[in-house]
């Protein structure tokens, strides 16, 4: 999958109360979750951001809650991939489980401006900017989630767990 | 080369004989859990991934705390998705209104976690339950959807960091304070992927409640899970659950081999920790509390699933009793369960709370995620006993949240402004 797009750029510990406050969890719909995304640290954020633009942070985004609704609320507003340093470790199961790309790169994350333009290449995972010509490498996932991604997801993963047990 | 306590655990939800940090396994859920926020998601996708049927109904707990009782009419809806897949599968640990109380103090205090046990929760506080020497930690939505349909979950066995905290803890100085501090030293994602192992003399003299309120904030570190080992005050703390409980009747103690291999090892005096309070908007800014005298409040919460436990709204008691909150502050108390609500009536600490001027709330999450109870303008700071002080958090992004102890906290509350149990004329004591 290749994305490209414009950056969106934020600091370091971008928490999930940030990107979808509690106060809009009484819903689960993706396109209202959207509708309020990055609300608390980027107010123009919604009415700026164009479907496949890009987020780009620092370290340990998405710490905090285990909401899903974080990933859900980012990929249902238009953002194709999100490049950071690092992740929290709730935030990146969740990303996985609910099929919002994500990009560990510390360099492109600390060397993209917000307005940038980047190509992220995730089959041969790269991530190249555009606007300051640079490329690079990014992080390879762990054996096994690649392998949860390449089966459709943890759920498609569980559902065959149940069929091979219940053959056995 | 030894094990931890935690990948002990972990060896024996995967049925292996070991496991060490980096392995990547399929362990056996002894308990799953979910609340009214993220169960309504991890239903939707249950029922999209065509699973017809729960892999065990006694394993699993649907704790309606967040926005209940049902704070509006789209919160209303979302209780009663949960409401009725509970009746559908019938699961046994759905608690209704009026039995319900904050999942991470519900849970342990009804003895459906043991020793050894492996919990997993659609809620980043379930790493609260290591206090009992178990390993429990936060997922996602879907992620407990598939531990609902499969019984099992997959996880890296995490590195261990071993905090050892050697001393006595001075006057007022509870669990919470030590926390904090380990937090600002070490920083938000200090523990990120990882145990945090509490050890040392100091952890040996705190209560369970303030072993419980450690481990729940494990993940303001970043990390995996929170854990202490087993001694007398965990026998003691089983030994009162209810009868025929897990905690009773199940279980395995574990404990840490002396060659056990550790990320880091970190030493804190804990006699040299202060009172702590965290500023915003990170549980890492902590401060000495007696640094921060000119905040000025309006509002202070007492309570939550890192302090809402009896011995929490004792010690708020200790400091509020025959005095009056601050005539410019809102108290709130949010307490854990109705059993420590009972409690509360039974040994005078909600009178004394409530002649003080404190609101009495009934167990919910309310205040602590800007919910319902107790939200905040715009430019208003709370001093509370939460475990976050993200933008936001509590209501409107640009309000300040303090996170302190109970007892840093009922002194703000009488002072308005943050102060210490010292500064309101209590002397020299604390829970010890
Ligand atoms: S009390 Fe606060 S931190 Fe604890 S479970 Fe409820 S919302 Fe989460």
């Amino acid at each position: 999958m290749i994305f490209e797009g414009t950056v969106h750029k934020y600091g370091r510990d971008v928490d999930t109360d940030v990107i979808i406050p509690a106060r809009y969890l009484t819903t689960n719909d993706p396109a209202e979750l959207a509708k309020h995304c990055m609300e608390d640290i980027d107010a123009e954020f919604v009415s700026t951001v164009q479907p496949g633009d890009i987020i780009v942070a620092h370290e340990n985004f998405g710490c905090g809650s285990s909401r899903e609704h974080a990933p859900v609320a980012i990929k249902a507003s238009g953002i194709s991939v999100v490049i950071a340093s690092s992740f929290a470790r709730i935030f990146y199961r969740n990303a996985i489980n609910t099929g919002l790309p994500i990009v560990v790169c510390p360099a492109a994350a600390s060397e993209a401006q917000a307005g940038d333009r980047l190509r992220v290449d995730l089959g041969a995972g790269t991530v190249e900017n555009l606007t300051q010509s640079k490329e690079y490498d990014a992080e390879a996932f762990p054996p096994f989630m690649q392998e949860l991604i390449d089966r459709g997801g943890l759920l498609k993963y569980v559902k065959a767990q149940l069929v091979e047990r219940s053959r056995s | 080369m030894g094990s931890t306590i935690t990948e002990k655990i972990l060896a024996r939800a995967a049925g292996r004989d070991e496991v060490h940090a980096g392995d990547i396994i399929e362990a056996k859920v002894d308990l799953a859990l979910a609340n009214d926020i993220t169960a309504p998601l991890a239903i939707a996708e249950f029922e999209k991934a065509g699973f017809t049927k729960v892999f065990d109904p006694a394993r699993i707990a649907l704790v309606p705390d967040h926005f209940t009782p049902n704070k509006d009419i789209k919160a209303a809806g979302q209780a009663k998705k949960m409401r009725e897949f509970a009746r559908r599968h019938e699961i046994v640990n759905y608690f209704e209104v009026g039995r319900v109380g904050i999942e991470h103090v519900l849970l342990p205090d009804t003895g459906m976690v043991a020793p050894g046990d492996l919990v997993v929760g659609a809620d980043s506080h379930t790493c609260t339950y290591g206090a009992v020497a178990a390993f429990s930690t936060g997922m996602g939505s879907t992620d407990f959807a598939a531990a609902m349909a499969w019984g099992h979950v997959w996880l890296r066995v995490p590195e261990s960091i071993r905090f050892v905290y050697s001393g006595r803890p001075g006057a007022w100085v509870t669990g919470k304070d030590l926390i904090l501090h380990t937090i600002g030293l070490i920083g938000v994602d200090g523990a990120l992927y990882q145990a945090m192992e509490f050890s040392g003399e100091a952890i040996r003299t705190l209560s369970m409640d303030e072993r419980f309120t450690m481990c729940n904030m494990a993940i303001e570190a970043g990390g995996k899970n929170g854990i202490v080992g087993f001694d007398e005050k965990t026998t003691q703390y089983l030994q009162a659950r209810p009868e025929g409980s897990r905690a009773r009747t199940a279980g395995r103690v574990f404990a840490s081999d002396d060659d056990a291999e550790y990320a880091r090892v970190l030493e804190i005096d804990a006699s040299a920790v202060p009172l702590t309070v965290s500023k915003p908007h990170l549980p890492s800014n902590a401060a000495a509390a007696a640094d921060l005298a000119d905040v000025t409040i309006d509002q202070v919460v007492i309570g939550s699933c890192t302090n809402g436990r009896i011995a929490d709204l004792r010690q708020a008691a200790a400091i509020l009793r025959g005095k009056k909150v601050h005539a410019n502050v809102r108290a709130i108390i949010l307490p854990g369960t109705q059993q420590v609500c009972l409690d509360a009536i039974a040994d005078g600490t909600m009178q004394a709370l409530i002649e003080a001027g404190c609101a009495f709330s009934t167990p919910t999450c309310g205040a602590c995620l800007g919910g319902h109870m107790g939200v905040l303008a715009e430019g208003e700071r709370a001093v509370a006993t939460t475990n976050r002080n993200f933008v936001g958090r509590m209501g409107h992004p640009g309000a300040e949240v303090y996170l302190a102890s109970p007892y840093v906290a009922a002194a703000s509350a009488l002072a308005g402004h943050i102060a210490t149990p010292e500064d309101v004329g209590a002397g020299k004591g604390g829970p010890r």
